[in-house]
């Protein structure tokens, strides 16, 4: 197999990749805020701290940790939202900030907690203006509507404002949204967050077939261990901005404790020595 | 470069505005008590002389309708829009978009802008005639009035970008948005034209964007400025334009890298 190929197979190649926020510290009291007014203090973050990552065409990889371990900040990294601090990246074979419109093409994304829609519109028109957006043109455009609406259901919501869709009706439509231009690679944070169980199903069982059958590349971040089940074969678990585990999803499963909770909370909890770290590759556990 | 995609930002929001087109009445009938207001005070003013600060009572009362006017379609709430999308992290579904996001923003709001022009800035002027002594210019004046009223569209929206830019920088930058709508109307010769200030401010201002806001567009319509002051006047908007949107275009730059959503 030529070198070519082999690079071509990687989506997401993300080495020693970190992300620093600037924090303002504030003094406490009066005499305190009279001090701040004149220098500022500092704190420095580091919301993503030196991640490596690989994630190859066809994979849907789940990215799991702790509130505040850098989950959605990896996440907007690479969607280009966010400007790395240091170290490489490289998404679907571009710097996905620094080339960001052409970039923006080749991706779709769905945030749980944020629409993507206009909330005064109907749904329809939503989906309207995203195609003249990315610049669908029509027969791409109905073919994938197609595919999405029997997917997703959708023809029943299309005239109805998004400001009166449900939850679990407005998530089918942000998916539709992300998927309209046909990206190669989804990015998905917390998808199926307040979701109730057939919704949440329904929304698995398409990411499934859109993986198996469109081949596109899903990495997802959830707090739903059932998702993560139901969907991933490969999970990453990130903590305090650091991968400490990447491997099968069996090999977590056969952890001390037998049920893949039982393992995520001890890792969680710290109780489990994990391989990773600053040995770089991470996988295993001890 | 007119890409599709803010040819349709723009027609989208003109679309919802339609939607609340009766907010805009109210609107009308505000616009029409200050220009009534300021009418009847510089009448008192004048006291019957023939012309103060260069301009004529007629002229004045023409520059007070056609600036309020023009204030209706150029102004709008680019500044706070922005430093609002920055704070709750809106921005992030922006940046997932393939367009630029500040072209993006002004795109909208030129839609906005045209929106504005035909249901409060073109009905609120035919009121004011009706109701004070406006006088319209000659045909010929027409043309480089609306070029004129065009520019002043991006260079107050540019200012407005710039405002909203700082919230990347500023703790809270709403002190800084409001000062800005006061400021941008005191010194762009709203209240009163230009050549009413003092010599060392005409100077001042001479040097600061705003004058190319409604002082120029506004003079040109009241038939102050002719020939080679007029092209002196689009050139003095155009450079604004340019500058502007430079200092937005770096400004920019600095704050995609210290983006940091919150959230999630």
């Amino acid at each position: 197999m030529g070198r070519a190929l082999m690079t071509e197979e990687i989506v997401v190649e993300a080495v020693g990749l970190t992300k620093e926020f600037r924090k303002f510290r504030s003094r406490p009291g009066l005499a305190g805020a009279f001090a701040d007014l004149f220098a500022r203090r500092y704190q420095v973050v580091r919301a993503v701290d030196r991640v490596d990552l690989v994630v190859r065409r066809g994979e849907m990889v789940g990215y799991l940790g702790p509130n505040g371990a850098g989950k959605s900040t990896t996440i907007r990294l690479l969607a280009g939202i966010l400007v790395p601090t240091s170290g490489l990246l490289r998404v679907n074979g571009m710097v996905p900030w620094r080339e960001r419109e052409r970039f923006a093409r080749t991706i779709g994304v769905v945030f749980g907690q944020r629409s993507q829609l206009w909330y005064d519109l109907a749904v329809r028109e939503s989906f309207r203006l995203l195609q003249r957006i990315y610049r669908v043109p029509e027969e791409d455009f109905r073919r994938q509507y197609g595919f999405l609406a029997e997917a997703l259901d959708l023809d029943p919501l299309l005239e109805v404002p998004v400001r009166h869709l449900s939850l679990g009706q407005r998530m089918r439509c942000e998916l539709a949204a992300a998927l309209l231009h046909d990206p190669p690679l989804l990015f998905l944070d917390e998808p199926t967050i307040g979701l109730d169980v057939v919704a949440k199903r329904r929304i698995r069982a398409f990411l499934r077939e859109l993986n198996r059958r469109r081949g596109v590349t899903v990495l997802l971040t959830t707090h739903d261990l059932g998702d993560i089940e139901a969907l991933c074969e490969r999970a990453v678990i990130l903590d305090r901005g650091r991968v400490i585990f990447d491997g099968p999803l069996a090999e977590l499963r056969s952890g001390p404790g037998g049920s893949l909770e039982e393992v995520v909370h001890a890792i969680y909890q710290g109780q489990l020595q994990h391989g990773g770290g600053e040995r770089g590759a991470a996988s295993g556990l001890r | 470069m007119l890409h599709p995609a803010y040819v349709e930002l723009a027609r989208s929001r003109f679309l919802t505005l339609l939607a609340y087109r009766e907010n805009f009445w109210t609107g009308i009938a505000v616009y029409i008590v200050y220009i009534g207001a300021y009418h009847f005070l510089w009448q008192a003013i004048y006291e019957g002389r023939e012309a103060l600060g260069g301009l004529t009572p007629a002229q004045m009362t023409s520059y007070l309708a056609v600036a309020w006017m023009a204030r209706a379609f150029y102004f709008n709430h680019l500044d706070r829009e922005i430093a609002a999308e920055i704070r709750d992290g809106r921005v992030a579904i922006e940046l997932i978009r393939p367009y630029n996001y500040l072209a993006a923003k002004l795109a909208a709001a030129l839609g906005e802008g045209v929106f504005r022009l035909v249901f409060f800035a073109l009905p609120g002027m035919a009121v004011a005639c009706a109701l004070f002594p406006v006088r319209l210019p000659p045909a010929q004046v027409w043309p480089a009035f609306f070029l004129a009223l065009f520019l002043s569209y991006w260079v107050n929206a540019l200012v407005n970008v710039l405002t909203g830019l700082a919230a990347f920088f500023l703790l809270d930058n709403s002190g800084l948005m409001h000062a800005r709508r006061v400021l941008v109307d005191l010194f762009s010769g709203l209240y009163l034209p230009l050549s009413f200030y003092p010599a060392w401010a005409r100077e001042v201002l001479g040097f600061l964007p705003f004058q190319a806001i409604a002082y120029l567009p506004n003079l040109a319509f009241a038939g102050g400025l002719r020939g080679g002051a007029l092209a002196r006047a689009l050139a003095v908007q155009a450079l604004w334009i340019g500058v502007l949107a430079l200092a937005a275009a770096a400004l920019w730059r600095v704050a995609h890298r210290r983006l940091a959503v919150q959230g999630g």
